[in-house]
């Protein structure tokens, strides 16, 4: 079968229990693939050897009852995977190798999964087009010299170019459902505390979520089960019934009721954005739901509110790289100057932005201002959200205010890079879940995304919802092999 | 509001971040267009609101205190810039 790699993870895993493809025959057509797909530059670190390895043994000793039975998985470097290196696209972590499996990639390879390799990603999850990252931007398999966003840009180039079947990726301000958005696939951010964050670099430990990224809506579900668990090891990781959400999964949404928040319609927003929320009206209505026009007053502070809240925690997680236990290590003068100038040679510009940004504004006589200020604006952002769902059941909106843009476009204004992620970030900091389907193309012919957002715990009503448009936009994805000699 | 430059050596030194002054520079501009950003939460009056400390409501629970990872330490200090085999190393602290 030539077109192995065309397949989603639901005919993958149907073809592997028919005996139809070996897990060798999966595994080596995504090597292969992912081989010839080095100018994406999506791979930090492939595991390729091993991988062959790994489906050969699963091959020789198959157990079906698996939910990924011999599938082979790409994750975002930002997971520590126990002794193959992690770098969390830094140079700081440039040679880190885990002791300790994070629990959401311990929960795959439970499941029968294969590690591909380590996916690219913003520097420490920090930016939304992978261009931040110390090995490299990240080219999108939509058109060249396009961002694939970020920060997961390297996991949604790998599905989107089918170098991975699914892969896994991180959201704490946007960056499954924006990259998912910009490459044309579906990218769900579960609810704070469906899954657990031990052993995930830690960026912002209040809106830190792993997630799966997805060609379509039942895959998505399915690696969501699977990833999705109670984990002591996280202290926020939160004990309540999850569904089987692929089998679970029906696309009979009739009745149900969506919100249209009128505060998402910002100036300076394309038409074209605004044509694509309309026709995701319609598409809701035709599933036969209804939409309800709703309020989120305090929508605009969302954004203010997040680049004190994210950099405050930053600062704090980064504390820890210092050039002593792990990591890089610069020469100083004595232990002060070694840790400075490993700090300062070792993080990137972006990374160094947010933490003097958060060093700031938890420094004394500044944290009432901002970081208190910060935490009472977001009481009212979730508040806005609680108020809307005792009326609807989801809320549907855009999932970026513009297509992808041209590597380099956004780099050198910070602010404009952050705007990307002001239909993202609400979500995150009310803890709720949401999820990017791809909707349409914009007149470039690049991909746009609409985003269904939940109330907390509820992914397995907006993956339905999601699953019922996505039968209704039946869209395609353009993909041209345009990185393939 | 603005951010000086003796600021951002400040914040530089509490974040253990040695910056130059080209650096700096450039810094002090890009914190002041994101905190003029930032300032945008003033227009609200949030006297009455309590804060959102924690996005799960859940209480912590408790779990005895096991170790589970064990006969790590070489692989530990392997990950190490300088070590001598038992140790981190660091530049020499007490004269």
């Amino acid at each position: 079968m030539s077109d192995i790699t065309k397949q989603s993870l639901t005919e993958l895993v149907e073809n592997i229990k028919n005996k139809k493809l070996s897990s060798r025959d999966v595994t080596k057509a995504f090597i292969d693939r992912s081989e010839k797909s080095e100018k994406l530059n999506a791979y930090i670190t492939n595991d390729f050897t091993s991988a062959l390895d790994k489906a050969k043994k699963f091959d020789q000793k198959p157990n079906f009852d698996l939910k990924l039975p011999g599938i082979p998985i790409a994750v975002k470097d930002l997971f520590c995977t126990k002794n193959i290196k992690t770098t969390a696209g830094s140079k700081i972590l440039n040679n880190f190798v885990p002791t300790y499996e994070s629990t959401v990639t311990e929960n795959i390879w439970n499941e029968g999964a294969i590690l591909l390799g380590k996916l690219n990603c913003d520097e420490f999850a920090m930016g939304s087009s992978n261009e931040t990252s110390f090995f490299g931007n990240v080219q999108s398999p939509i058109d060249r010299n396009l961002v694939p966003g970020g920060s997961s840009g390297g996991s949604a180039s790998a599905v989107a170019g089918q170098l991975s079947p699914v892969t896994i990726g991180t959201d704490t301000g946007g960056s499954i459902r924006q990259p998912a958005s910009f490459t044309g696939i579906v990218g769900l951010k579960p609810t704070y505390g469906s899954c657990s964050r031990y052993g995930i670099v830690a960026f912002a430990s209040s809106l830190d979520q792993a997630g799966p990224i997805a060609q379509n809506v039942k895959d998505c579900a399915l690696l969501h089960e699977v990833i999705s668990s109670y984990d002591p090891k996280d202290s926020t990781s939160i004990d309540f019934k999850r569904n089987h959400y692929s089998k679970e999964l029906i696309n009979n949404i009739k009745g149900k009721k969506i919100g249209i928040p009128k505060e998402y319609r910002v100036d300076g927003m394309p038409n074209e954005i605004e044509d694509l929320w309309q026709k995701g009206i319609q598409y809701i209505k035709d599933c036969g739901a209804v939409t309800i026009d709703i309020s989120l007053p305090n929508t605009s502070y969302a954004l203010p509110t997040y680049y004190i809240v994210a950099p405050a925690e930053a600062s704090s997680n980064l504390a820890r790289y210092d050039g002593v236990k792990y990591g890089f290590r610069a020469k100083g003068e004595n232990l002060i100057d070694m840790y400075e100038k490993t700090r300062s040679e070792g993080f990137g510009a972006e990374v160094q932005r947010r933490i003097m940004i958060g060093t700031y504004v938890l420094s004394s006589g500044y944290y009432d201002a901002y970081y208190l200020k910060a935490q009472k604006v977001r009481k009212l952002i979730k508040n806005d959200f609680d108020e809307a769902y005792k009326k609807v059941d989801a809320i549907l909106t855009p999932s970026t205010p513009s297509s992808a843009f041209k590597i380099g476009e956004k780099t050198n204004d910070p602010i404009s890079m952050y705007l990307n992620d002001i239909f993202t970030v609400p979500a995150n900091l009310a803890g709720l879940p949401g999820i990017s389907i791809p909707a349409g193309h914009d007149t470039k012919g690049y991909p746009l995304g609409l985003q269904i957002i939940g109330k907390a715990f509820d992914e397995q009503n907006i993956l339905n919802i999601a699953y019922a448009m996505e039968e209704k936009i039946n869209f395609k994805n353009r993909i041209t092999d345009w990185w393939i000699k | 509001m603005s951010i000086d430059l003796k600021t951002i050596k400040h914040i530089s030194k509490l974040a253990r971040i040695s910056v130059d002054e080209q650096r700096a520079e450039k810094l002090a501009g890009d914190l002041n267009s994101i905190f003029e950003f930032i300032e945008k939460l003033n227009e609200l009056k949030t006297d009455n609101v309590e804060p959102l400390t924690s996005i799960a409501e859940t209480t912590l629970k408790l779990r005895s205190d096991e170790v589970k990872s064990k006969n790590i330490r070489e692989q530990i200090i392997k990950n190490s810039p300088q070590d001598n085999e038992d140790y981190f190393v660091v530049p020499k602290v007490i004269e």
